[in-house]
């Protein structure tokens, strides 16, 4: 079973770097945009749930971006992928930006979700572009010989992470849109009661907006199962120095407490989370 | 009786995180040496504030953080010891809400192995709002450097940190080098607010001019008391500013948040400068 991740060991990924990437390609995908990048030493170290810190030009604080899928070897050598939404002048920055442009960037950073050790099932809900880090979870779990369902929701077709490639590793996909445009009409927590039980999952991993989190958390809790879920909040730095990013949690030993969700998170326990406190 | 001082380039408080999440960027010359100024410890724990923290403005940051720290035991019994360990030379920044919690945090501190020095954090943006004992005049701040004094041996720095205020920091200045510290660092954050109102401390590139000044101001007024800048620190050029204005040292914050390799280069490249 995952073991509990909250506390304890800075930088569950070993050893981030820090470094000058270059963008090498980008390519418009419904309301995303989506980034390839180089970055030595970043995919290398690279584990499902982790997240890279990017700078934009003329901003001091970095803009944290999932890890949505990192290829050992690429006529640009190792690179990883990254989903961007416009939503402030950081991001549309990033969005904008050509084939060429250097990037500093920092990762790999944050606890990854943990892995169960034996060949369980596992449902994985995600929301949004910030379902990024379930599709290389996906393809770990089943290299594990775990059986997959995933369930990828959007509140629009336009938002819907591709789930074709997806379809290799999970056993089965669900797609849901908040307007109906595609697959089942709702959204997460309308579903993901049935969807559970239809798996028969012992672990829901979740990633989305807090309340798709708290759904799939809920949930896995009502059913006994373990949940893990990738916690987003606005980090300043992204790197545990800063302490900007408060995550209320209730530690092991059952104290309240807050930990940075960059560097205790952002993969934390479903059931830890103090979800009104959020 | 003078002490030897940290430096010549410091980890701000606040912004080195436990201190442990800076050595994957400490480059080729690792952790050991690197002076760590802490965040600020209190005697209890602090969770910190609520959401958010901070927030982005142009040239910087505004932060309300609310110093969250696990309280001075857990301090010495989790993150010193690693510290130590790893050859880091660590400042400890303390905070009270009263002089006697002042001197309680100097007296179990003085005898903590492996602490070079300390920092009394009297120049927070909004001390009274985040439950530190207030700061309006020359001798609050004065009355904490004594309190702290008297527990902490004279031969080991204590570092008074003081609010970047060009109307006051001579006073500031004077009266707490009068009471024992063995250096002033100017500034801190500057009070601001948050977009909404709340209020914060403003920190970065856009506060350097002004920290800079104060430090000018106290080099000019007191030549004797030795200073450390703080306020916009990135590179050579903004370190060198402070240096070249008669700073013995300088300390490093948000830069850090930006670039977590800041202070590696900026120790590889004093250390370059200097035949
Ligand atoms: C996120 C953040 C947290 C801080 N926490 C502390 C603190 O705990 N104690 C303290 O004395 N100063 C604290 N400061 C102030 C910094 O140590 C520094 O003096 C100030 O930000 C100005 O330097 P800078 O422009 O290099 O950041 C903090 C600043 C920031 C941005």
């Amino acid at each position: 079973m995952p073991e509990a991740a909250v506390g304890g060991a800075v930088h569950g990924s070993g050893h981030p770097v820090h470094v000058d990437g270059e963008v090498v390609a980008t390519k418009r995908i419904g309301g995303y945009q989506h980034l390839t990048l180089t970055a030595p030493g970043v995919p290398e170290g690279f584990r499902a749930g982790n997240f890279v810190a990017v700078s934009v030009a003329g901003h001091v604080a970095r803009r944290a971006l999932w890890i949505h899928r990192v290829r050992a070897s690429s006529a640009f050598g190792p690179t990883l992928d990254v989903v961007v939404e416009r939503r402030g002048d950081g991001s549309g920055w990033l969005a904008a930006q050509p084939v060429g442009t250097r990037i500093a960037i920092t990762g790999p950073l944050g606890r990854p979700f943990a892995l169960p050790k034996e060949a369980v099932s596992c449902l994985l809900v995600g929301e949004g572009y910030a379902a990024a880090p379930l599709f290389p979870l996906a393809e770990r779990l089943r290299e594990r010989g775990c059986a997959v369902s995933l369930v990828v929701s959007a509140p629009d077709e336009s938002r819907l992470l591709s789930a074709l490639e997806a379809r290799r590793s999970a056993r089965s996909v669900t797609v849901l849109t908040a307007d109906g445009s595609v697959g089942l009409r709702g959204r997460v927590g309308d579903h993901v009661g049935d969807l559970l039980a239809r798996s028969e999952a012992d672990v829901v991993y979740a990633a989305g907006p807090h309340e798709v989190l708290r759904a799939a958390a809920s949930a896995a809790e009502r059913v006994g199962a373990w949940s893990q879920v990738a916690v987003e909040t606005w980090t300043p730095c992204g790197t545990g120095l800063c302490h900007g990013c408060p995550l209320p949690v209730v530690g092991e030993d059952g104290v309240a407490r807050v930990v940075r969700a960059c560097t205790e998170g952002p993969v934390v326990r479903g059931d830890r989370v103090r979800w009104d406190d959020l | 009786m003078s002490a030897q001082l940290p430096g010549p380039v410091m980890v701000a408080s606040g912004c080195g995180g436990t201190g442990r999440e800076l050595e994957a960027f400490a480059g080729a010359a690792g952790i050991a040496g690197l002076h760590l100024v802490t965040r600020s410890i209190t005697l209890d724990a602090r969770p910190g504030g609520a959401a958010p923290r901070v927030a982005e403005v142009p040239g910087g940051l505004v932060n309300a953080v609310g110093l969250p720290n696990p309280g001075l035991e857990h301090f010495l019994a989790t993150e010193l010891p690693w510290l130590v360990r790893a050859g880091v030379q660590v400042t400890v920044s303390i905070a009270g809400a009263t002089l006697g919690e002042y001197a309680d945090l100097a007296r179990r501190l003085s005898r903590a192995p492996g602490v070079v020095g300390l920092e009394v954090n009297v120049g927070a943006p909004d001390d009274a709002g985040t439950g530190l004992f207030e700061v309006r005049e020359p001798y609050h701040s004065a009355s904490v450097v004594a309190a702290v004094r008297r527990e902490f041996p004279s031969d080991r720095p204590l570092l008074a940190k003081l609010r970047p205020d060009v109307s006051r920091i001579v006073e500031g200045a004077r009266a707490c080098h009068e009471a024992g510290a063995s250096a002033v660092v100017i500034g801190n954050s500057v009070p601001a607010a948050f977009p909404d109102g709340r209020a914060g401390g403003l920190s970065g590139p856009a506060i350097a001019p002004i920290a800079l000044r104060c430090v000018a101001a106290v080099r000019a007024a007191l030549p004797d008391v030795p200073t450390v800048g703080s306020g916009g620190v990135r590179d050579l050029a903004s370190a060198r500013a402070y240096l070249d204005a008669g700073a013995l040292a300088v300390q490093v914050g948000t830069a850090l948040l930006h670039d977590p390799t800041t202070v590696a280069r900026l120790r590889a490249d004093l250390a370059e400068e200097t035949p």
